[in-house]
């Protein structure tokens, strides 16, 4: 059952969001960020409402809870901002996204990968990629940009 | 950073240029046939291109190109003059010059012979001694040649009706020349026949003519004259070299002669190798050589008005601007950390780095400035391609060509031109029948002009057509359910609906617009620049579009305000003044919303209510006025902090549908503050201030 899995492999990083983990490819993250301040965009939608200042660069703060009906929380000793490069609509983006924590760099190997269920999901399935396995724990893969490509 | 642009590169851009100069000089021709110096220009540009293109292995341009030029070399001989016909040829040739070198690949060869035929069969009709005038100057060089003319009559010339002064001034018809007599077979007094001619001259002649222009000049006495026409290589050379290439001496003998130091001349005159005449010739022609050299330098650095600027590659101008962007950051956060604190000395290098990156940022912008003219220029061969398709006479004129614009917002303009004035002549302008009916002139008109109005340029296209037709654009727009049947819409939001994708008012699709396509890009194209359209249009009178742009996209001077916890950066070219919303102002909440300005009633917007601010608004909040064209509005702030430098950095697709912000911006403390669209505002201002006044 598992040999139809034909998932590469992948070094991703793993964080924490609303108590889920997630994984992104590690190659696409530019930087990890302290929490910093934040400047509001009003009238924006409330999944990317916020600008931060990156080394000199705006880059829009996006809040992936907002897309997965997760509570939004205060931020704490242990958030962190993620900066990744996002292709949107054919344009490479540099976005921020934030994080309850961040938990490490790691290796998931494309076999543990198993593909969205259809039901038993609170999620939007094309949100996400797949579930990974690590020992008893689930991974969750978003697909950042099918996320940022959506209203 | 600093890689060397490859040789073909340099020649692609320098025969882009060539090419638009070519255009210019052909269009002004048909304008202006008799205008000797754009039928130069023409020349010039053709033969540069020809001879560049050979050196970089364009071999099919060159070729092609060289037919063309040895055309225009007839017309400048006015074998025929430079009138449409031609010029319609060779603005088609242009283009398949243009062809031949941007892709020689693909280039249509039978299209440049068919061209060729053209243009041979015009100038072929007109000068029946083509072939072997063109055979001729074909095989010689091309360019000024110094030619050595030794010539001597026979002593009875003059008897024989012979002129030898005639045959001077023919010879000085043909290029700047120095003449010597030679005197030295004058006989004495009485054994002198008063009808002999006794002397012979050396003439140092400087001419693009062919040789056998000179041999013409000889062509009745070459039968009882000595006469040698000799070549000189253009390098002044010194005297003993002279004096061994013309044969008088020996190089041996001067080279002797040379190794006694003082002037070799007179030495030689002194040994008696050489008689004086010979001698002041020898020098009249190193004075002649020297003064080439010299006028040749002179004639390169007066065509070459370039010598003064340099072409630098985009990019580092673009890197240029970011690194100065940061250093106005970088400044403004020095200034806000000396301004905590208190120490004089750092104080006064403060200003000091304030002003240099001040100047820097200015100078940098500057470099970055190209006049408009650039782009209104090729509108020209537009109009006249685009009048002969359609069968409309139709003149451009122009105004403001000098107005200066960031170089990428003048690339960038070029595609929404490029529709609004097809626009005018496909739709716009009647034909001439329409016209007469309508009591116009025949000949359509469409003006182009730019002119600074504060921070923005202002550039108008203007036509005196039959203007857009309102009821049409109505239908249309509840046809395609773009508006509801009856919905009230001001006179600006009607016009408004024509940048709206997929509407066109055309009754009939041409292959010049009509599909729908194009307005939409233009409108697109300027809200990406952060500029605005207006249209103004009167039924019969024409159409007016005006397209409002910021001088640059750098870098502004702003003003930054506060409104709740936010702070927000406004053009400081926007704002007109700040007043303060008196608590009784402010308690009118629903009713009336404008202000008072001296006497002139002006609507304003409360940021707090816009940006739904949930902090208490401040006790004494502000009221800045800014305006766009001749439209204000009045922003209510909590606070006005101050003037900023403000670096403008742009916000991602993620916000491309937050209107009231143009851009967002960064503080001295490192927190991104958001710029205000001024434009958009005054819009929603006036609009909240219209459905008002309509209820």
């Amino acid at each position: 059952m598992a040999a139809a899995n034909d998932n590469p492999s992948f070094e991703a990083l793993t964080f924490g969001l609303a108590g889920e983990t997630f994984a992104i490819d590690a190659n696409s993250v530019r930087e990890i960020l302290d929490i910093i301040p934040i400047t509001e965009v009003p009238g924006a939608q409330a999944f990317v409402g916020g600008l931060i200042n990156v080394r000199g660069r705006v880059v829009p703060l996006a809040d992936l809870k907002v897309k997965f009906g997760m509570p939004r929380t205060e931020t704490s000793i242990d958030t962190r901002i993620v900066v990744m490069e996002v292709d949107l609509a054919g344009e490479p983006t540099i976005v921020g996204i934030l994080t309850d924590k961040v938990h490490e760099v790691t290796e998931i190997s494309g076999a543990s990968i198993a593909p969205t269920p259809e039901i038993g999901m609170k999620w939007r399935p094309d949100f996400i990629k797949g579930i990974g396995k690590r020992g008893s724990d689930f991974i969750i893969i978003p697909d950042i940009a099918r996320i940022f490509a959506s209203e | 950073m600093s890689e060397t642009p490859q040789p073909s590169q340099i020649f692609l851009e320098e025969a882009a240029d060539l090419l638009v100069q070519l255009e210019e000089a052909l269009l002004g021709l048909e304008q202006a046939p008799d205008d000797r110096e754009l039928l130069d220009a023409a020349f010039r540009a053709l033969h540069t291109l020809k001879g560049s293109g050979s050196m970089f292995g364009f071999e099919a341009m060159a070729k092609f190109t060289h037919h063309l030029e040895n055309a225009f070399e007839q017309v400048r001989k006015g074998a025929r003059p430079p009138d449409s016909a031609l010029v319609g040829i060779a603005l088609a040739a242009q283009d398949h010059i243009r062809a031949l070198i941007e892709n020689p690949a693909e280039a249509d060869a039978a299209e440049g012979d068919r061209l060729l035929a053209q243009v041979a069969e015009l100038m072929g009709a007109a000068a029946p001694a083509g072939p072997t005038i063109g055979a001729a100057a074909a095989a010689d060089p091309v360019g000024p040649v110094i030619w050595r003319i030794r010539f001597r009559l026979s002593e009875d010339a003059m008897l024989r009706g012979t002129n030898p002064l005639l045959l001077l001034d023919e010879l000085r018809g043909l290029g700047p020349c120095t003449v010597v007599t030679q005197v030295d077979r004058l006989p004495a007094l009485e054994d002198m026949d008063p009808c002999g001619c006794y002397v012979g001259w050396d003439v140092l002649l400087t001419t693009e003519q062919p040789r056998a222009a000179i041999d013409d000049v000889f062509i009745f006495v070459q039968d009882d004259a000595t006469l040698t026409i000799e070549q000189v290589p253009p390098e002044p050379n010194k005297l003993g070299d002279i004096l061994a290439n013309r044969g008088e001496v020996g190089r041996d003998v001067t080279e002797a002669a040379a190794s006694r130091q003082p002037k070799l001349g007179s030495l030689l005159l002194e040994d008696g190798a050489l008689t004086e005449d010979q001698l002041r010739s020898a020098l009249a022609e190193q004075k002649h050589l020297r003064n080439e050299v010299q006028t040749a330098k002179a004639v390169a650095q007066a065509t070459a008005p370039s010598a003064s600027s340099i072409r630098v590659p985009a990019e580092r101008l673009d890197s240029l601007m970011d690194q100065v962007g940061e250093l106005v950051i970088a400044q403004a956060r020095l200034k806000q950390l000396i301004a905590a604190g208190d120490i004089a000395q750092i104080k006064s290098i403060a200003e000091d780095i304030e002003r240099l990156s001040n100047g820097l940022r200015d100078t940098t912008m500057g470099v970055r400035m190209v006049p408009i003219g650039s782009l209104f220029g090729r509108f020209r061969r537009l109009i006249r391609d685009l009048s002969q398709e359609l069968g409309k006479d139709v003149q451009l004129s122009m105004s403001g060509e000098e107005t200066e614009l960031d170089k990428t917002v003048i690339e960038r303009l070029n595609d929404p031109l490029v529709h609004i004035v097809r626009n005018s002549l496909d739709h716009g302008i009647e034909d001439a029948e329409a016209r007469r009916q309508a009591g116009k002139p025949p000949q359509g008109h469409v003006h182009l002009s730019a002119v600074h109005s504060g921070a923005q340029v202002r550039i108008t296209i203007k036509d005196d057509g039959r203007g857009l037709d309102r009821d049409r654009i109505r239908a249309k727009a509840e046809e395609q359910g773009l508006v509801a049947a009856g919905t009230k819409l001001s006179d600006t939001e009607l016009l408004q609906l024509i940048f709206h994708p997929g509407l066109s008012t055309a009754k009939t699709v041409t292959s010049v617009s009509g599909r729908g396509v194009g307005m939409d890009v233009v409108k697109r194209t300027i809200d990406s620049l952060r500029g605005s359209i207006e249209v103004a249009s009167s039924a019969g009178g024409g159409t007016e579009i005006t397209l409002s742009l910021p001088l640059t996209l750098a870098i502004i001077d702003g003003l930054l305000v506060r409104v709740g916890q936010g702070r927000y950066v406004l053009p400081l070219s926007a704002v007109e003044e700040c007043v303060e919303l008196s608590a009784e102002q402010d308690r009118q909440h629903s009713g009336r919303s404008f202000l008072n300005i001296r006497d002139d009633l002006v609507p304003f917007l409360r940021l707090r209510e816009l940006f739904a601010s949930k902090l208490p608004a401040d006790q004494y909040q502000k009221v800045v006025i800014v305006s766009t064209g001749d439209r204000r509005v009045g922003l209510v702030v909590d606070q006005v902090i101050g003037d900023h430098q403000t670096v403008i950095k742009s916000l991602s697709k993620l916000h491309a549908d937050v209107g009231s912000f143009s851009g967002a911006t960064i503080l001295g403390d490192g927190t991104v503050a958001l710029i205000l669209d001024v434009a958009h505002l005054v819009t929603v201002g006036q609009a909240a201030e219209q459905r008002r006044q309509a209820s």
